[in-house]
């Protein structure tokens, strides 16, 4: 076994642009259930809205800002669709109401009924030039740590990581403002906030808004590696967020960045040691298709335990948790 | 909110419930794969020539078994059925003209040829640019072109009143669960899957006859959902756990076990006959056998359950619990127990559920997960915490999914239903039999 191939590959993983796609999708889950309480399940749709408006807006020609306007506009639509009917109801409506949204979005994308717009169970590809246009870094592969990479993907490693670091300076200033304050308070005492003559309904949207313009980011950071594809937007990927959020503490602002990067760290090596041990014989009672799913288990066991025994995560405080209800 | 952990859960406790499911899920896979190779390359007759007409008969993704085909020409006029992989070949003599006619009584429940489509297709004599010719008919999984639309209507009315029946059979354990212990079961879906698993290692690999498949179904889904009480949600409960955790627990579970599902029986569609494969006709309706003891045995079970909750002292007791727990602790139920009894009929209801799921269709790793959704709709849209109202929403659910596919792309019609429970929510939160209070 290749222990130090095992160990760069899991380092490599730290600032990969995908955990900058995650970190960003689950800050804007740490304003929906960190800060404001909202149990929100449906946040694939908000990535999967992001990846193929910016996806479709692009292939149509138009340029990236407004490509990446596009996104903003349809995660805003998606909020008010989604708020209006579930934020006045209690928590687990929210979720089962998201989840399913979220879903219907996935089967709409899917659908060959749609093949023309969004490529169908094909998914859509051909959409990177724009981005790879404003590439100020000349052509070639660069040597970083472990890393040999081109001068692609580094560009976006470090568009990707600087908007999540602008994500965090500016959730640390609002989540301080008054307004950042009220949310915490609809969180712990939604009627105490309703008595003091705020109206929670219209914070609770601008909460679920903020936090969904987030997820679409992500998800146009999260295609920009890749081609779009209807079945990364399915329901584990919401969980996969959620985990991530949750082992990083729900209500802290970095806890998503950190619990991100420990999150694609742990999977990276218990992919590679285990691979390597089916590659070696030592382990001859499963394939290496099945060492995948053995990752799938893990994150279920992961959230599990982390909500039953340490449902703070690593940075969040055990007297703020927005597990109400 | 602070949280005290009163009675600490042991991990201890939590690794030997992973590894009893997990032991147990192993033996009895253990038991089966005996008859595991039968499935090799379906009878193709074969003649000297070695020219060959086939075809493969898919219709929307879903291949279609035993549906005739009949070639004519050349002096030869002879008829096959698919296989299990919906391939069909006919070997003929000679390089020349051929018919291929399809026959339409033979295909499945609610697959019709495309618009437009012939069912005859034809192979000329300068198409033979090899030994093989293949011809395939296009179909579209929504709606039997020869029908009228009354008709049509009418099918799929039926075929929704069956898939209606199976969701009932979760989406009732779903709500009790819910309506006694306030959880949102995301891992319901998991005790569907069980079952069906069970029907599939019991039944199609062992070979074990349908009425002793069903009671171990049965025995198996009760005991994971007692398993899943002791080990799980009653100490969680005893913790002062939070609704909202438990039901993220109840998501980590449902991940961990769909996944040991699929690490142990692979991501292939099985098939479970029971050995009813057989059609039933009645007028434009066409049932295979196994549907309609879907049908029936579904109906008999939630009226023996529906007689269980309003005439025995346990039913009422449940009901009592499900309505308010602290008044029927007061009048000295024993609420604990309750819950139990109703983890374990919730539990192997569901996989009742999904011997029949499998029965009607396949057994997949994720069968009960794809159906989750649906069952929450039922439950949301019948009123959450009503049993009865969960059975009214299951045949709401069912229909409407089965006749959506007439107007809209098949592979939207589980988004029909998801997106008729969020109306209802706008409107009537509370659900059509629900109690305004539950909406909080």
């Amino acid at each position: 076994m290749d222990f130090q191939n095992i160990l760069f590959n899991a380092i490599n993983e730290i600032l990969s642009p995908t955990t900058a796609a995650y970190a960003l999708a689950a800050m804007g889950l740490s304003v929906h259930f960190g800060y404001t309480g909202l149990l929100n399940f449906g946040q694939a749709a908000y990535l999967l809205v992001g990846s193929y408006g910016f996806a479709i807006a692009t292939i149509n020609g138009w340029p990236f800002f407004a490509a990446l306007g596009v996104t903003v506009v349809l995660s805003l639509i998606l909020t008010v669709i989604l708020g209006i009917p579930t934020l006045r109801l209690r928590a687990d409506y929210l979720a089962i109401v998201t989840i399913s949204a979220a879903e219907i979005l996935r089967y709409v994308a899917t659908t060959t009924g749609m093949v023309n717009i969004t490529g169908g169970s094909e998914g859509l590809s051909g959409f990177k030039g724009t981005f790879a246009e404003m590439n100020p870094i000349p052509k070639g592969t660069y040597n970083i740590g472990t890393l040999v990479i081109n001068e692609y993907d580094l560009w976006l490693r470090i568009v990707g990581w600087s908007v999540v670091a602008l994500v965090a300076l500016i959730l640390f200033k609002l989540m301080k403002s008054p307004w950042g304050r009220v949310l915490k308070g609809i969180r712990e005492d939604e009627d105490a906030v309703r008595s003091l003559g705020k109206n929670v309904f219209v914070l609770k949207m601008q909460a679920l808004a903020i936090g969904g313009v987030l997820g679409s980011l992500a998800g146009v950071i999260f295609v920009l590696p890749r081609a779009v594809q209807p079945g990364n937007y399915a329901t584990t990927l919401t969980f996969f967020i959620w985990t991530i959020l949750l082992l990083g503490g729900a209500a802290t602002i970095l806890g998503p960045v950190l619990g991100a990067m420990t999150f694609w760290v742990i999977l990276s090596l218990t992919q590679g040691i285990l691979f390597g041990l089916v590659d070696s014989g030592i382990i001859d009672f499963m394939s290496v298709t099945q060492v995948g799913q053995i990752r799938f288990m893990l994150v279920g066991l992961l959230l599990m335990l982390l909500v039953i025994y340490r449902p703070q995560g690593f940075l969040g405080n055990k007297k703020e948790m927005s597990f109400g209800v | 909110m602070t949280l005290v952990p009163r009675k600490p859960l042991s991990l201890a406790k939590f690794l030997i419930f992973g590894l009893l499911s997990s032991i147990f899920l192993m033996t009895s896979l253990a038991l089966g794969p005996a008859a595991q190779a039968e499935e090799e390359d379906g009878g193709q007759s074969q003649l000297d020539s070695n020219l060959v007409i086939s075809g493969v008969l898919i219709a929307d993704g879903v291949r279609l078994p035993g549906v005739e085909v009949q070639v004519i020409g050349s002096g030869i006029d002879q008829t096959v059925a698919s296989d299990e992989q919906g391939k069909w070949s006919v070997s003929v003599p000679a390089k020349d003209d051929y018919k291929i006619v399809l026959n339409l009584s033979t295909l499945p429940d609610g697959v019709a040829l495309a618009d437009q489509a012939s069912s005859t297709l034809e192979v000329k004599k300068e198409d033979w640019l090899t030994s093989t010719a293949t011809r395939n008919f296009r179909f579209e999984g929504s709606a039997v072109a020869t029908l009228s639309t009354a008709d049509k209507i009418l099918q799929r009315v039926v075929a929704g009143l069956i898939f209606g029946s199976l969701l009932a059979l979760a989406s009732v354990g779903l709500s009790l669960i819910f309506g006694t212990t306030g959880l949102s079961n995301f891992a319901h879906g998991e005790a569907v899957t069980l079952g069906g698993i069970t029907a599939w290692i019991a039944g199609s690999l062992m070979g074990l006859p349908i009425f002793i498949v069903i009671p171990l179904g049965l025995i198996v889904g009760g005991l994971s959902g007692f398993l899943q009480n002791q080990f799980l949600w009653a100490p969680l409960r005893s913790r002062g756990t939070k609704l909202v955790q438990m039901m993220i627990v109840s998501i980590g579970l449902s991940i961990v076990l769909r996944y040991v599902y699929l690490f142990f029986i692979d991501g292939t569609n099985k098939s479970y006959t029971g050995g009813l494969s057989g059609v039933i006709v009645l007028g434009p309706i066409r049932l295979t056998q196994g549907s309609v003891l879907t049908f029936v045995l579904a109906i008999v079970v939630l009226l023996a359950f529906a007689w269980f909750l309003t005439k025995t002292r346990v039913g009422r007791a449940t009901r009592a619990v499900s309505d308010n727990i602290s008044l029927a602790e007061a009048s000295g139920i024993d609420s604990e127990k309750i819950i139990k009894i109703v983890w374990i009929a919730g539990s192997s209801l569901a996989a009742l559920g999904g011997i029949l799921l499998a029965l009607y269709r396949q057994v997949s790793w994720a069968m009960g997960f794809e159906i989750l959704l649906l069952i929450f709709a039922a439950v949301v849209l019948g009123g959450l915490g009503s049993a009865y109202g969960a059975l009214l929403g299951s045949f709401i659910v069912g229909i409407l999914v089965e006749l959506s596919a007439l107007v809209l792309p098949p592979d939207l019609k589980y988004a029909s239903a998801l997106f008729l429970m969020i109306l209802v929510l706008i409107f009537r939160p509370q659900g059509v039999l629900g109690k305004k209070q539950r909406v909080g």
